[in-house]
């Protein structure tokens, strides 16, 4: 672990979220489901990580708890040394399906936080203002969602949290909804937004080739229960090309690493049809 | 159609062309918009116009002398309008009955609104509330408002009070039901992207639950309204000498049914125009959800 370069980052990194031997448990009539077990996990500040596997890993969880949404069963989770209490300012959740205001314009929605912390109106307008600058959308500023496509609701509600000011951004799987084009595009602004503001993200996300164009550090998680298979650090330079010999050695690394968690079972199957 | 539109033929020039289509586009929308306003109204028109005229031609097959044909009503209700033909006690009072109904209807509809809404938003949002309240609002809510009749009267006396808690009544269940099934609509994910944004507690209400339920909100108090129009008349049989239920009744002892369909149809369209006022604050308020929109 100590020869991990964090790419971008010159200061030695200071862990902004720890996670130790954390596991959940889902209570229900029918059964209990362990969805994650034993799971240890630190993030620097600054560092861009992906959760990457399949459905059923317990990624999403992982991510909700960090982001407060659920409590752990056990185990701890933390972020700047402190327990995780409940949903923050501090994290900003980017949902699968937006998760937008529909009866607020893009304005609104953005300045949705900024006013619920009781800034004043005139840096709630300027801070809107930059936000809605910097992905693309002051030309929509009084439209509502309902009339956005995909990729503009994803695009207000990144803004929406950068709005608030939000030290790390959770993404649940954000581009998953979209379009081949749209997503290429949304992910090199993701990355730009990224290398000016600095943030912390955990990026929740299936797809290899997704998970290499964006992150330092790739944490494969497997399930049955839900728990973290190994921790690949990705030192490719940026801006990153899918095309690229390098960036395709790691694509298929990756891809072994994925697989070869999840295919035991599969492999007995096969065999047994063999 | 002429065979040079259906064969593609040389155009005298390209701008002269696009010109024409364009002036033909416009003359176009504009028509299209009136006439596809004037189709819906002649086409709200034809049922009406066919109940009046099977009314006239059954009052004059049957021979009936119970039901007075569409032009002695027109006459009743211009007398009741505006007076000077039949001058006895219904002359011209259609302004006072009217607005003594409007004021009732209204108020115990304005009742209805004030209690019910933030009732079904607080039970919608806390189980504690729902478990304690639900079993007692489902035992009544069966009661048909006219078995309150009797019971309304003893409480208020004859009179206005006794008429207004009837329309109340009636309006209020609609209006606590549907606002407590749009709070529980509400999508999860909202409640959960206003907390990560720091919005909690009571401000929620304001800022996620209210506006969230608003579509099913207004769709309670259109019905509530139709409801309070309703009731209007078991709410002016408990005695009170004005009022469009009151008249209805009068007719109906004095064997006046001109009169009664007469207030009928009053009933009708204000019923109908006050649901339009509602419609119009609907579309209004919901015009971030077309889907919405009546």
């Amino acid at each position: 672990m100590s020869d991990r370069k964090i790419s971008g980052l010159s200061k030695p990194a200071v862990p902004i979220l720890t996670i130790r031997n954390l596991d959940k448990t889902f209570l229900s009539d029918k059964g209990n489901v362990t969805a994650l077990k034993g799971v240890d996990l630190t993030v620097s500040k600054g560092e861009f990580v992906c959760l990457l596997g399949a459905s059923g890993c317990g990624k999403s969880t992982l991510l909700r708890i960090i982001g407060g949404f659920e409590g752990p069963s056990s185990g701890h989770a933390e972020i700047y040394g402190s327990a995780i209490k409940g949903p923050g300012p501090d994290r900003g959740m980017v949902f699968q399906d937006y998760a937008l205001f529909p009866w607020l314009t893009v304005e609104e929605n953005i300045a949705f936080g900024p006013k619920h912390q009781g800034r004043t109106r005139a840096e709630t307008a300027e801070v809107t203002d930059k936000f809605m600058e910097m992905v693309g959308l002051t030309g929509f500023r009084n439209t509502y969602p309902n009339a956005l496509s995909g990729g503009m609701k994803q695009r207000v509600a990144i803004a929406r949290v950068l709005a608030n000011d939000a030290d790390i951004l959770l993404m649940d799987e954000p581009f998953a909804a979209l379009d081949a084009l749209t997503r290429a595009k949304l992910q090199e602004e993701l990355l730009e937004i990224w290398e000016r503001t600095r943030l912390t993200i955990i990026f929740v996300t299936h797809s290899v080739e997704e998970a290499v164009i964006l992150s330092d550090r790739i944490v494969v998680m497997g399930a049955g229960p839900g728990h973290i298979e190994t921790d690949i650090s990705v030192d490719l330079a940026r801006p990153r090309d899918p095309a690229s010999i390098p960036f395709n050695d790691v694509r298929r690394d990756v891809s072994n690493q994925l697989r070869s968690h999840i295919a035991p079972a599969l492999r007995k199957s096969q065999l047994a049809e063999a | 159609m002429s065979i040079q539109e259906l064969t593609p033929s040389p155009t005298p020039s390209a701008s002269q062309q696009a010109q024409s289509d364009k002036a033909a586009q416009s003359v176009q929308l504009l028509s299209s918009a009136t006439r596809r306003k004037i189709n819906k109204v002649a086409l709200g028109a034809i049922v009406p116009v066919c109940l009046i005229l099977l009314w006239e031609l059954g009052v004059r097959w049957t021979g009936t002398r119970l039901i007075p044909p569409p032009y002695q009503v027109a006459v009743m209700m211009w007398d009741f309008a505006f007076g000077g033909i039949y001058d006895d006690a219904f002359s011209a009072s259609l302004p006072t009955h009217f607005w003594v109904s409007v004021q009732r209807v209204y108020g115990g509809f304005l009742l209805a609104v004030v209690l019910a809404v933030p009732l079904g938003l607080m039970i919608g949002r806390f189980p504690l509330l729902k478990a304690m309240l639900d079993p007692t609002l489902s035992l009544l809510r069966p009661v048909p408002v006219t078995a309150w009749l009797p019971l309304s009267m003893i409480f208020f006396g004859l009179g206005p009070k006794s008429a207004i808690f009837l329309v109340f009544l009636g309006a209020f269940y609609p209006i606590l039901l549907n606002t407590i099934f749009g709070v529980k609509s509400v999508d999860d994910k909202l409640f959960e992207a206003a907390a990560m944004l720091g919005c909690n507690g009571s401000q929620l209400f304001r800022s996620v639950v209210i506006p969230a339920a608003t579509p099913q909100i207004f769709n309670g108090l259109r019905l509530g309204l139709g409801f309070a129009w309703i009731l209007i008349v078991v709410g002016e049989m408990t005695g009170v000498p004005e009022g469009l239920g009151a008249v209805i009744m009068d007719g109906r002892t004095l064997s006046r049914t001109d009169l009664v369909i007469t207030g009928m149809i009053v009933i009708g369209i204000t019923g109908f125009l006050s649901d339009r006022l509602i419609v119009l604050a609907n579309n209004y308020l919901l015009k971030w959800s077309p889907q919405h929109h009546v």
